[in-house]
Protein backbone atom coordinates (compact mmCIF):
# COMPACT_ATOMS: atom_id res chain seq x y z
CA UNK A 1 0.00 0.00 0.00
CA UNK A 2 1.71 3.36 -0.77
CA UNK A 3 0.91 5.82 1.61
CA UNK A 4 0.57 9.40 1.16
CA UNK A 5 2.80 11.54 3.26
CA UNK A 6 1.21 15.08 3.93
CA UNK A 7 3.54 18.19 3.81
CA UNK A 8 1.76 19.91 6.39
CA UNK A 9 2.50 17.94 9.28
CA UNK A 10 6.22 17.61 8.13
CA UNK A 11 6.48 20.74 7.74
CA UNK A 12 4.92 21.59 10.77
CA UNK A 13 7.89 18.72 12.58
CA UNK A 14 10.25 21.13 10.75
CA UNK A 15 9.21 24.14 12.26
CA UNK A 16 8.68 22.97 15.14
CA UNK A 17 12.35 21.37 15.47
CA UNK A 18 14.33 24.73 14.28
CA UNK A 19 12.55 26.31 16.69
CA UNK A 20 13.46 24.46 19.68
CA UNK A 21 16.89 23.97 18.26
CA UNK A 22 17.24 27.67 18.48
CA UNK A 23 16.20 27.84 22.41
CA UNK A 24 18.25 24.72 22.63
CA UNK A 25 21.33 26.52 24.28
CA UNK A 26 23.60 23.52 23.83
CA UNK A 27 22.49 22.59 20.11
CA UNK A 28 22.64 26.78 19.23
CA UNK A 29 26.17 26.68 20.96
CA UNK A 30 27.37 23.28 19.43
CA UNK A 31 26.10 24.44 15.82
CA UNK A 32 27.68 27.88 15.85
CA UNK A 33 31.16 27.01 17.54
CA UNK A 34 32.02 23.73 16.17
CA UNK A 35 31.55 24.66 12.27
CA UNK A 36 33.71 27.78 13.02
CA UNK A 37 36.65 25.80 14.90
CA UNK A 38 36.62 23.44 11.76
CA UNK A 39 36.48 26.11 9.14
CA UNK A 40 39.83 28.02 10.64
CA UNK A 41 41.77 24.67 11.46
CA UNK A 42 41.83 24.31 7.36
CA UNK A 43 42.55 27.74 6.75
CA UNK A 44 45.62 27.44 9.38
CA UNK A 45 46.87 24.38 7.31
CA UNK A 46 46.62 25.80 3.89
CA UNK A 47 48.21 28.93 4.83
CA UNK A 48 51.01 27.51 6.56
CA UNK A 49 51.81 25.69 3.15
CA UNK A 50 54.85 27.21 1.09
CA UNK A 51 54.74 28.27 -2.20
CA UNK A 52 56.82 25.49 -3.02
CA UNK A 53 55.66 23.05 -1.23
CA UNK A 54 56.31 19.55 -2.93
CA UNK A 55 53.57 17.66 -4.77
CA UNK A 56 53.10 15.51 -1.54
CA UNK A 57 53.34 17.73 0.91
CA UNK A 58 50.41 19.72 -1.04
CA UNK A 59 48.28 16.73 -0.90
CA UNK A 60 48.69 16.08 2.63
CA UNK A 61 48.00 19.66 3.50
CA UNK A 62 44.86 19.85 1.39
CA UNK A 63 43.79 16.45 2.63
CA UNK A 64 43.65 17.30 6.18
CA UNK A 65 41.71 20.86 5.51
CA UNK A 66 39.07 18.97 3.03
CA UNK A 67 39.16 16.48 6.06
CA UNK A 68 38.49 19.26 8.37
CA UNK A 69 35.65 20.64 6.61
CA UNK A 70 33.80 17.61 6.16
CA UNK A 71 33.57 17.11 9.91
CA UNK A 72 30.78 19.98 9.65
CA UNK A 73 28.71 18.40 8.06
CA UNK A 74 29.40 14.85 9.46
CA UNK A 75 29.13 16.52 13.27
CA UNK A 76 26.88 18.75 13.23
CA UNK A 77 23.69 16.86 12.34
CA UNK A 78 24.87 14.21 14.58
CA UNK A 79 24.48 15.62 17.73
CA UNK A 80 21.23 17.49 16.97
CA UNK A 81 20.26 14.19 15.50
CA UNK A 82 21.30 11.55 17.86
CA UNK A 83 18.46 13.57 20.05
CA UNK A 84 15.71 14.08 17.95
CA UNK A 85 13.98 10.56 19.52
CA UNK A 86 15.26 9.73 22.84
CA UNK A 87 14.93 13.42 23.68
CA UNK A 88 11.38 13.35 22.71
CA UNK A 89 11.13 10.53 24.75
CA UNK A 90 13.13 11.87 27.88
CA UNK A 91 10.63 14.87 27.84
CA UNK A 92 7.90 12.73 27.58
CA UNK A 93 6.63 14.23 24.16
CA UNK A 94 6.80 11.40 22.23
CA UNK A 95 3.52 9.63 23.74
CA UNK A 96 1.15 13.42 22.48
CA UNK A 97 2.75 12.99 19.25
CA UNK A 98 2.30 9.53 18.26
CA UNK A 99 -1.11 10.46 19.74
CA UNK A 100 -1.84 12.25 16.58
CA UNK A 101 -2.32 11.33 12.58
CA UNK A 102 1.13 11.93 12.19
CA UNK A 103 3.08 8.63 10.34
CA UNK A 104 6.54 7.20 11.49
CA UNK A 105 8.32 8.44 8.13
CA UNK A 106 6.88 11.96 8.27
CA UNK A 107 8.18 12.23 11.79
CA UNK A 108 11.28 10.82 10.96
CA UNK A 109 11.38 13.15 7.41
CA UNK A 110 11.05 15.99 9.59
CA UNK A 111 13.05 15.59 12.09
CA UNK A 112 15.86 14.72 9.34
CA UNK A 113 15.36 17.80 7.37
CA UNK A 114 15.62 19.91 10.36
CA UNK A 115 18.89 18.88 11.18
CA UNK A 116 19.69 18.29 7.03
CA UNK A 117 19.12 22.37 6.04
CA UNK A 118 21.14 24.06 8.68
CA UNK A 119 23.51 21.27 8.06
CA UNK A 120 23.75 22.27 4.56
CA UNK A 121 23.67 25.92 4.97
CA UNK A 122 26.45 25.85 7.57
CA UNK A 123 29.17 23.96 5.84
CA UNK A 124 28.58 25.43 2.13
CA UNK A 125 28.96 28.64 3.87
CA UNK A 126 32.29 27.77 5.41
CA UNK A 127 33.28 25.97 2.53
CA UNK A 128 32.96 29.22 0.43
CA UNK A 129 34.47 31.54 3.42
CA UNK A 130 37.29 28.61 3.02
CA UNK A 131 37.80 28.70 -0.58
CA UNK A 132 37.77 33.03 -0.30
CA UNK A 133 40.45 32.87 2.09
CA UNK A 134 42.16 30.52 0.04
CA UNK A 135 41.39 32.47 -3.36
CA UNK A 136 42.81 35.62 -2.07
CA UNK A 137 45.41 34.87 0.27
CA UNK A 138 47.09 31.41 -0.39
CA UNK A 139 49.98 30.70 -2.41
CA UNK A 140 48.91 30.32 -6.06
CA UNK A 141 49.86 26.55 -6.55
CA UNK A 142 48.04 25.96 -2.97
CA UNK A 143 45.05 27.86 -4.56
CA UNK A 144 45.15 25.88 -7.72
CA UNK A 145 45.43 22.84 -6.67
CA UNK A 146 42.19 23.52 -3.80
CA UNK A 147 40.59 25.12 -6.87
CA UNK A 148 40.29 21.70 -9.13
CA UNK A 149 36.88 20.84 -10.58
CA UNK A 150 37.50 17.42 -8.68
CA UNK A 151 37.91 18.76 -5.42
CA UNK A 152 35.15 20.82 -5.70
CA UNK A 153 32.70 19.10 -6.96
CA UNK A 154 33.98 16.15 -4.51
CA UNK A 155 32.98 18.58 -1.61
CA UNK A 156 29.86 19.87 -3.04
CA UNK A 157 28.44 16.79 -3.57
CA UNK A 158 29.64 14.54 -0.61
CA UNK A 159 28.67 17.30 1.99
CA UNK A 160 24.71 16.76 1.54
CA UNK A 161 25.59 12.65 1.57
CA UNK A 162 27.80 12.75 4.41
CA UNK A 163 25.07 14.66 6.00
CA UNK A 164 22.38 12.43 5.30
CA UNK A 165 24.57 9.68 6.83
CA UNK A 166 25.01 10.97 9.64
CA UNK A 167 21.69 12.13 10.64
CA UNK A 168 20.08 8.63 9.74
CA UNK A 169 22.89 7.05 11.74
CA UNK A 170 22.05 9.91 14.64
CA UNK A 171 18.14 8.76 14.27
CA UNK A 172 18.70 5.31 14.34
CA UNK A 173 20.85 5.49 17.57
CA UNK A 174 18.32 7.70 19.53
CA UNK A 175 15.27 5.14 18.46
CA UNK A 176 17.19 2.62 20.30
CA UNK A 177 19.13 4.18 23.31
CA UNK A 178 17.99 5.00 26.57
CA UNK A 179 20.39 7.72 27.48
CA UNK A 180 21.09 11.38 25.64
CA UNK A 181 24.64 11.57 26.30
CA UNK A 182 25.20 7.95 24.77
CA UNK A 183 23.23 8.37 21.80
CA UNK A 184 25.34 11.52 21.47
CA UNK A 185 28.42 9.56 21.65
CA UNK A 186 27.70 6.24 19.25
CA UNK A 187 26.17 8.79 16.66
CA UNK A 188 29.25 10.99 16.78
CA UNK A 189 31.27 7.69 16.41
CA UNK A 190 29.63 6.34 13.67
CA UNK A 191 29.16 9.87 11.58
CA UNK A 192 32.84 9.40 10.93
CA UNK A 193 33.53 6.10 8.87
CA UNK A 194 32.01 7.36 5.37
CA UNK A 195 34.82 10.76 5.67
CA UNK A 196 37.25 7.46 4.64
CA UNK A 197 35.85 8.52 1.00
CA UNK A 198 36.16 11.86 1.26
CA UNK A 199 39.89 11.51 2.37
CA UNK A 200 40.42 9.00 -0.18
CA UNK A 201 39.82 11.97 -2.66
CA UNK A 202 41.64 14.82 -0.19
CA UNK A 203 44.95 12.98 0.14
CA UNK A 204 45.02 12.88 -3.56
CA UNK A 205 44.82 8.72 -2.82
CA UNK A 206 42.54 8.62 -5.31
CA UNK A 207 42.61 11.54 -8.16
CA UNK A 208 40.55 14.08 -7.81
CA UNK A 209 38.66 14.00 -10.94
CA UNK A 210 34.87 14.74 -11.98
CA UNK A 211 34.12 11.51 -12.35
CA UNK A 212 35.29 10.22 -9.29
CA UNK A 213 33.59 12.20 -7.55
CA UNK A 214 30.24 10.91 -8.97
CA UNK A 215 31.01 7.53 -8.69
CA UNK A 216 31.52 7.90 -5.31
CA UNK A 217 29.01 10.08 -4.62
CA UNK A 218 26.34 7.71 -6.44
CA UNK A 219 27.97 5.03 -4.28
CA UNK A 220 27.24 6.97 -0.89
CA UNK A 221 23.75 7.91 -1.88
CA UNK A 222 22.84 4.37 -2.23
CA UNK A 223 24.36 3.82 1.57
CA UNK A 224 22.16 6.33 2.40
CA UNK A 225 18.84 5.28 0.65
CA UNK A 226 19.79 2.23 2.84
CA UNK A 227 20.27 4.12 5.98
CA UNK A 228 16.80 5.78 5.67
CA UNK A 229 14.77 3.29 5.27
CA UNK A 230 16.18 1.15 8.00
CA UNK A 231 15.50 4.40 10.01
CA UNK A 232 12.18 3.91 9.25
CA UNK A 233 12.27 0.09 10.01
CA UNK A 234 13.34 0.64 13.45
CA UNK A 235 10.90 3.35 14.74
CA UNK A 236 8.70 1.27 16.28
CA UNK A 237 5.72 3.26 17.68
CA UNK A 238 4.80 -0.08 20.97
CA UNK A 239 8.35 -0.36 21.78
CA UNK A 240 9.19 2.91 22.09
CA UNK A 241 6.41 3.51 24.30
CA UNK A 242 6.76 0.40 26.36
CA UNK A 243 9.74 -0.19 26.16
CA UNK A 244 9.02 -4.03 24.97
CA UNK A 245 9.99 -5.23 22.00
CA UNK A 246 7.38 -6.62 20.34
CA UNK B 1 -17.76 20.44 20.36
CA UNK B 2 -17.78 17.80 17.47
CA UNK B 3 -21.40 17.51 16.10
CA UNK B 4 -20.50 14.77 13.74
CA UNK B 5 -20.53 11.58 15.20
CA UNK B 6 -20.72 7.99 13.29
CA UNK B 7 -23.47 6.20 13.72
CA UNK B 8 -23.47 3.27 17.00
CA UNK B 9 -21.63 3.85 20.19
CA UNK B 10 -17.83 5.61 20.52
CA UNK B 11 -16.15 2.84 21.61
CA UNK B 12 -16.77 -0.87 20.98
CA UNK B 13 -14.44 -3.00 22.50
CA UNK B 14 -14.78 -6.96 22.02
CA UNK B 15 -12.26 -9.23 23.93
CA UNK B 16 -9.13 -7.09 23.90
CA UNK B 17 -6.31 -8.48 24.82
CA UNK B 18 -2.78 -7.44 25.34
CA UNK B 19 0.19 -9.61 26.32
CA UNK B 20 4.37 -8.30 26.71
CA UNK B 21 5.74 -11.28 26.28
CA UNK B 22 4.37 -13.32 29.32
CA UNK B 23 3.30 -10.73 31.53
CA UNK B 24 -0.84 -10.52 30.06
CA UNK B 25 -1.25 -6.41 30.23
CA UNK B 26 -5.40 -6.72 29.62
CA UNK B 27 -7.23 -9.59 29.19
CA UNK B 28 -10.55 -10.46 27.61
CA UNK B 29 -11.82 -6.46 28.27
CA UNK B 30 -15.38 -5.96 26.43
CA UNK B 31 -17.12 -2.93 27.15
CA UNK B 32 -19.22 0.05 24.86
CA UNK B 33 -19.31 3.88 25.58
CA UNK B 34 -22.36 5.99 23.63
CA UNK B 35 -21.82 9.36 22.32
CA UNK B 36 -21.94 11.85 24.20
CA UNK B 37 -20.79 9.31 27.63
CA UNK B 38 -18.00 9.71 30.31
CA UNK B 39 -16.82 6.65 31.08
CA UNK B 40 -14.84 6.37 34.11
CA UNK B 41 -12.12 3.55 33.58
CA UNK B 42 -10.66 2.47 37.14
CA UNK B 43 -7.85 0.36 38.63
CA UNK B 44 -4.86 0.08 40.45
CA UNK B 45 -1.95 0.80 39.30
CA UNK B 46 -0.47 -1.79 36.70
CA UNK B 47 -4.65 -2.92 35.99
CA UNK B 48 -4.14 -2.56 32.42
CA UNK B 49 -5.95 0.66 31.87
CA UNK B 50 -3.14 3.11 30.23
CA UNK B 51 -2.20 -0.30 27.74
CA UNK B 52 -6.13 -0.17 26.84
CA UNK B 53 -6.10 3.59 26.10
CA UNK B 54 -2.70 3.38 24.21
CA UNK B 55 -4.63 0.43 21.87
CA UNK B 56 -7.13 2.01 21.50
CA UNK B 57 -5.55 5.13 20.60
CA UNK B 58 -3.78 2.87 17.79
CA UNK B 59 -0.61 3.40 19.63
CA UNK B 60 -0.10 -0.64 20.54
CA UNK B 61 -1.64 -3.62 18.83
CA UNK B 62 -3.74 -5.71 20.67
CA UNK B 63 -2.97 -9.15 20.76
CA UNK B 64 -6.30 -10.73 20.06
CA UNK B 65 -9.97 -9.17 20.32
CA UNK B 66 -11.42 -6.62 17.92
CA UNK B 67 -12.63 -2.73 18.72
CA UNK B 68 -14.22 -0.04 17.41
CA UNK B 69 -12.99 3.98 17.62
CA UNK B 70 -15.18 6.52 16.77
CA UNK B 71 -16.88 3.88 14.03
CA UNK B 72 -13.89 3.01 12.86
CA UNK B 73 -12.82 -0.66 13.25
CA UNK B 74 -9.21 -0.65 15.31
CA UNK B 75 -6.67 -2.05 12.59
CA UNK B 76 -2.93 -0.44 11.52
CA UNK B 77 -4.48 0.44 8.42
CA UNK B 78 -7.28 2.84 10.03
CA UNK B 79 -4.67 4.39 12.63
CA UNK B 80 -4.34 7.50 10.96
CA UNK B 81 -8.24 8.17 10.66
CA UNK B 82 -8.82 7.22 13.79
CA UNK B 83 -6.30 9.02 15.19
CA UNK B 84 -7.46 11.94 13.50
CA UNK B 85 -10.92 11.61 15.13
CA UNK B 86 -9.72 11.20 18.75
CA UNK B 87 -7.19 12.85 21.00
CA UNK B 88 -5.13 11.10 24.16
CA UNK B 89 -3.86 13.57 26.72
CA UNK B 90 -1.52 11.53 28.74
CA UNK B 91 -1.07 11.06 32.22
CA UNK B 92 2.25 13.29 31.60
CA UNK B 93 0.87 16.40 29.48
CA UNK B 94 4.21 15.84 27.60
CA UNK B 95 5.28 19.95 26.50
CA UNK B 96 7.60 21.05 25.20
CA UNK B 97 9.05 23.30 27.82
CA UNK B 98 11.09 25.47 25.51
CA UNK B 99 8.14 26.65 23.59
CA UNK B 100 5.48 28.58 24.46
CA UNK B 101 1.42 27.59 25.00
CA UNK B 102 0.55 28.80 21.86
CA UNK B 103 3.67 27.17 20.45
CA UNK B 104 2.92 24.14 21.56
CA UNK B 105 -0.79 24.41 20.16
CA UNK B 106 0.65 25.42 16.70
CA UNK B 107 2.60 22.37 16.96
CA UNK B 108 -0.01 19.89 17.21
CA UNK B 109 -2.48 21.89 14.79
CA UNK B 110 -0.24 21.14 12.17
CA UNK B 111 -0.11 17.65 12.56
CA UNK B 112 -3.74 17.57 12.27
CA UNK B 113 -4.01 19.71 9.35
CA UNK B 114 -6.16 22.01 10.81
CA UNK B 115 -7.07 25.24 8.89
CA UNK B 116 -8.09 27.76 11.08
CA UNK B 117 -5.18 27.59 13.60
CA UNK B 118 -5.51 30.65 15.35
CA UNK B 119 -9.28 30.77 16.00
CA UNK B 120 -9.13 26.90 17.01
CA UNK B 121 -5.91 27.53 19.38
CA UNK B 122 -7.77 30.66 20.70
CA UNK B 123 -11.04 28.53 21.44
CA UNK B 124 -9.20 25.68 23.67
CA UNK B 125 -7.29 28.20 25.73
CA UNK B 126 -10.62 29.99 26.27
CA UNK B 127 -11.93 26.71 27.13
CA UNK B 128 -9.34 26.20 29.72
CA UNK B 129 -8.87 29.71 31.08
CA UNK B 130 -5.18 30.26 30.10
CA UNK B 131 -6.28 32.78 26.98
CA UNK B 132 -4.22 35.31 28.34
CA UNK B 133 -1.17 33.00 29.14
CA UNK B 134 -0.48 31.77 25.42
CA UNK B 135 2.78 33.62 24.92
CA UNK B 136 4.38 32.29 27.87
CA UNK B 137 7.06 29.47 27.87
CA UNK B 138 5.79 26.44 29.08
CA UNK B 139 8.79 25.68 31.51
CA UNK B 140 7.54 28.73 33.62
CA UNK B 141 3.81 27.33 34.04
CA UNK B 142 2.91 25.17 37.17
CA UNK B 143 1.79 21.44 37.24
CA UNK B 144 -1.83 22.04 37.49
CA UNK B 145 -1.13 24.85 34.48
CA UNK B 146 0.26 22.47 32.23
CA UNK B 147 -2.04 19.90 32.72
CA UNK B 148 -4.74 22.46 31.14
CA UNK B 149 -2.39 23.50 28.11
CA UNK B 150 -2.13 19.45 27.43
CA UNK B 151 -6.40 19.25 27.65
CA UNK B 152 -6.27 22.41 25.59
CA UNK B 153 -4.23 20.70 22.78
CA UNK B 154 -6.31 17.62 22.85
CA UNK B 155 -9.70 20.14 22.39
CA UNK B 156 -7.37 21.46 19.41
CA UNK B 157 -9.41 18.99 17.00
CA UNK B 158 -12.82 18.68 18.28
CA UNK B 159 -12.52 15.14 18.81
CA UNK B 160 -15.10 12.20 18.83
CA UNK B 161 -14.13 10.70 21.49
CA UNK B 162 -11.66 12.20 24.48
CA UNK B 163 -9.18 9.88 26.24
CA UNK B 164 -7.71 11.46 29.72
CA UNK B 165 -5.16 9.46 31.13
CA UNK B 166 -5.00 10.20 34.73
CA UNK B 167 -5.56 13.41 34.11
CA UNK B 168 -5.09 14.41 37.83
CA UNK B 169 -2.45 12.51 38.65
CA UNK B 170 0.30 14.57 40.82
CA UNK B 171 -2.00 17.81 41.53
CA UNK B 172 -2.97 19.51 44.21
CA UNK B 173 -6.43 19.71 45.42
CA UNK B 174 -7.13 22.97 43.97
CA UNK B 175 -5.03 22.11 40.49
CA UNK B 176 -7.60 19.06 40.48
CA UNK B 177 -10.36 20.35 40.99
CA UNK B 178 -9.86 22.93 38.42
CA UNK B 179 -9.26 20.25 36.03
CA UNK B 180 -12.71 18.32 37.03
CA UNK B 181 -14.02 21.58 36.68
CA UNK B 182 -13.05 21.81 33.27
CA UNK B 183 -14.20 18.12 32.71
CA UNK B 184 -17.64 18.90 34.44
CA UNK B 185 -17.89 21.69 31.39
CA UNK B 186 -16.97 19.58 28.63
CA UNK B 187 -19.57 16.66 29.88
CA UNK B 188 -22.29 19.49 29.76
CA UNK B 189 -21.15 20.06 26.02
CA UNK B 190 -22.02 16.62 25.21
CA UNK B 191 -17.99 15.15 25.01
CA UNK B 192 -17.64 11.80 24.74
CA UNK B 193 -15.03 11.32 27.53
CA UNK B 194 -12.86 8.08 28.46
CA UNK B 195 -11.28 8.86 31.33
CA UNK B 196 -8.87 6.64 33.34
CA UNK B 197 -7.95 7.42 36.58
CA UNK B 198 -7.69 5.93 40.16
CA UNK B 199 -9.06 8.55 42.19
CA UNK B 200 -13.05 7.11 43.11
CA UNK B 201 -13.79 10.33 43.83
CA UNK B 202 -12.77 11.71 40.58
CA UNK B 203 -15.20 9.08 38.73
CA UNK B 204 -18.05 9.18 40.86
CA UNK B 205 -18.34 12.81 40.36
CA UNK B 206 -17.93 13.14 37.11
CA UNK B 207 -18.49 9.65 35.27
CA UNK B 208 -22.16 8.55 33.83
CA UNK B 209 -20.74 4.73 34.10
CA UNK B 210 -17.87 3.24 35.45
CA UNK B 211 -15.71 0.08 34.35
CA UNK B 212 -13.29 -1.46 37.16
CA UNK B 213 -10.30 -2.94 35.57
CA UNK B 214 -7.85 -4.93 37.32
CA UNK B 215 -6.15 -7.02 34.39
CA UNK B 216 -9.61 -8.16 33.17
CA UNK B 217 -12.84 -6.12 33.36
CA UNK B 218 -13.80 -6.94 36.93
CA UNK B 219 -17.48 -5.00 36.29
CA UNK B 220 -19.35 -2.20 34.63
CA UNK B 221 -22.14 0.52 35.42
CA UNK B 222 -23.43 3.28 36.57
CA UNK B 223 -21.67 3.90 39.98
CA UNK B 224 -25.34 3.63 41.94
CA UNK B 225 -26.27 0.70 40.28
CA UNK B 226 -22.61 -0.91 41.62
CA UNK B 227 -23.47 -0.34 44.60
CA UNK B 228 -26.85 -1.86 44.66
CA UNK B 229 -25.28 -4.67 43.03
CA UNK B 230 -22.64 -5.71 45.60
CA UNK B 231 -24.10 -4.22 48.84
CA UNK B 232 -27.56 -4.61 50.40
CA UNK B 233 -29.69 -1.94 51.43
CA UNK B 234 -28.99 -0.75 55.07
CA UNK B 235 -29.67 1.61 57.96
CA UNK B 236 -28.24 2.30 61.21
CA UNK B 237 -29.81 3.69 64.06
CA UNK B 238 -27.98 4.87 67.11
CA UNK B 239 -30.03 5.10 70.82
CA UNK B 240 -28.93 6.32 73.89
CA UNK B 241 -28.46 3.10 75.82
CA UNK B 242 -28.78 -0.62 74.67
CA UNK B 243 -31.97 -1.54 73.19
CA UNK B 244 -33.83 -4.03 76.44
CA UNK B 245 -35.09 -6.66 73.80
CA UNK B 246 -33.73 -5.18 70.21
CA UNK B 247 -34.95 -8.55 68.93
CA UNK B 248 -38.92 -7.40 69.53
CA UNK B 249 -38.46 -4.10 68.55
CA UNK B 250 -36.09 -4.45 65.07
CA UNK B 251 -36.82 -8.06 63.83
CA UNK B 252 -40.79 -7.41 62.75
CA UNK B 253 -40.05 -3.86 61.14
CA UNK B 254 -41.54 -4.11 57.71
CA UNK B 255 -39.06 -4.35 55.10
CA UNK B 256 -36.30 -5.29 57.57
CA UNK B 257 -34.87 -8.63 56.62
CA UNK B 258 -32.00 -8.57 59.69
CA UNK B 259 -30.44 -6.64 62.07
CA UNK B 260 -26.83 -6.39 63.86
CA UNK B 261 -25.81 -4.67 66.60
CA UNK B 262 -21.82 -3.44 66.02
CA UNK B 263 -19.02 -3.20 68.69
CA UNK B 264 -19.98 0.13 70.54
CA UNK B 265 -23.42 -1.39 71.90
CA UNK B 266 -25.85 1.50 71.23
CA UNK B 267 -25.43 1.44 67.53
CA UNK B 268 -27.80 -1.03 65.47
CA UNK B 269 -27.51 -1.70 61.18
CA UNK B 270 -30.98 -2.98 59.31
CA UNK B 271 -30.48 -4.52 56.36
CA UNK B 272 -33.73 -3.59 54.93
CA UNK B 273 -35.46 -3.96 51.19
CA UNK B 274 -36.74 -0.30 51.34
CA UNK B 275 -34.95 2.33 53.29
CA UNK B 276 -37.74 4.46 52.73
CA UNK B 277 -40.43 2.56 54.39
CA UNK B 278 -38.39 1.02 56.69
CA UNK B 279 -36.73 3.82 58.73
CA UNK B 280 -39.82 5.71 59.85
CA UNK B 281 -40.70 2.42 61.20
CA UNK B 282 -37.70 1.69 62.69
CA UNK B 283 -37.72 5.13 64.77
CA UNK B 284 -41.43 4.78 65.86
CA UNK B 285 -40.39 1.00 66.80
CA UNK B 286 -37.29 2.35 69.03
CA UNK B 287 -39.42 5.26 70.88
CA UNK B 288 -42.24 3.25 71.44
CA UNK B 289 -39.98 1.08 73.12
CA UNK B 290 -39.63 3.85 75.41
CA UNK B 291 -35.71 4.35 74.29
CA UNK B 292 -34.15 7.83 73.25
CA UNK B 293 -32.95 7.44 69.26
CA UNK B 294 -30.06 9.66 68.71
CA UNK B 295 -29.39 9.25 65.26
CA UNK B 296 -30.85 7.39 61.98
CA UNK B 297 -29.09 7.45 58.93
CA UNK B 298 -29.25 5.08 56.02
CA UNK B 299 -25.85 3.96 55.28
CA UNK B 300 -24.49 5.24 51.78
CA UNK B 301 -22.12 3.23 50.28
CA UNK B 302 -19.41 4.53 48.10
CA UNK B 303 -17.70 3.92 44.92
CA UNK B 304 -14.33 3.49 46.98
CA UNK B 305 -16.39 0.50 48.80
CA UNK B 306 -17.50 -0.94 45.30
CA UNK B 307 -13.90 -0.12 43.82
CA UNK B 308 -12.32 -2.03 47.54
CA UNK B 309 -14.50 -4.88 47.44
CA UNK B 310 -13.54 -5.88 44.00
CA UNK B 311 -9.80 -5.78 44.34
CA UNK B 312 -9.64 -6.99 47.58
CA UNK B 313 -11.40 -9.91 46.51
CA UNK B 314 -8.90 -10.21 43.66
CA UNK B 315 -6.14 -10.05 46.02
CA UNK B 316 -7.46 -12.54 48.24
CA UNK B 317 -8.04 -15.37 45.18
CA UNK B 318 -4.34 -14.68 44.38
CA UNK B 319 -3.57 -15.37 47.94
CA UNK B 320 -5.41 -18.58 47.90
Amino acid sequence: MIKTLSATRIRAVVAKELRDYRRNRFVATTMAIMPILFMIAPIVTIFSLPADAASQKLDAGIGVSVLYLTLIPALVPAVVSSYSVIGEREQGTLEPVLTTPLRREELLLGKALAAYLPTLVISYVMYGIFLACVGLFAHQNVADDVFQAGRILAQVLFTPLLAAWSIFAGIAISTRANDVRVAQQLSTLVSLPPMAVTALIGFGVLAPTPRIAVALGAAMLVIDIAAGRFVSRLFDRERLLTGVKV
Amino acid sequence: MNAQHASGPALVVDHLTKRFGERTACSEVSFTVDYGEVFGFLGPNGAGKTTTVRTLGTLIAPTSGTASVAGLPLSEANGVAIRSRIAVMPEAPGLYLRLSVAENLAYFAGLYELTDRRERIARALKSVGLEHRADDLCRSLSKGLRQRVGLARALLTDPQVLFLDEPTSGLDPVAAREVHDLIDALRKRGVTIFLTTHRLAEAERLCDRVGIMNTTLRTIGRPDELRDQLFSKTIELRTRAPLAEPDQVLAGLPGCESWRLTEDGTTYVLSVTDPDTAAPAAARAVLAAGADLLALTPTRHSLEDVYLQMIDSDVEAEQR
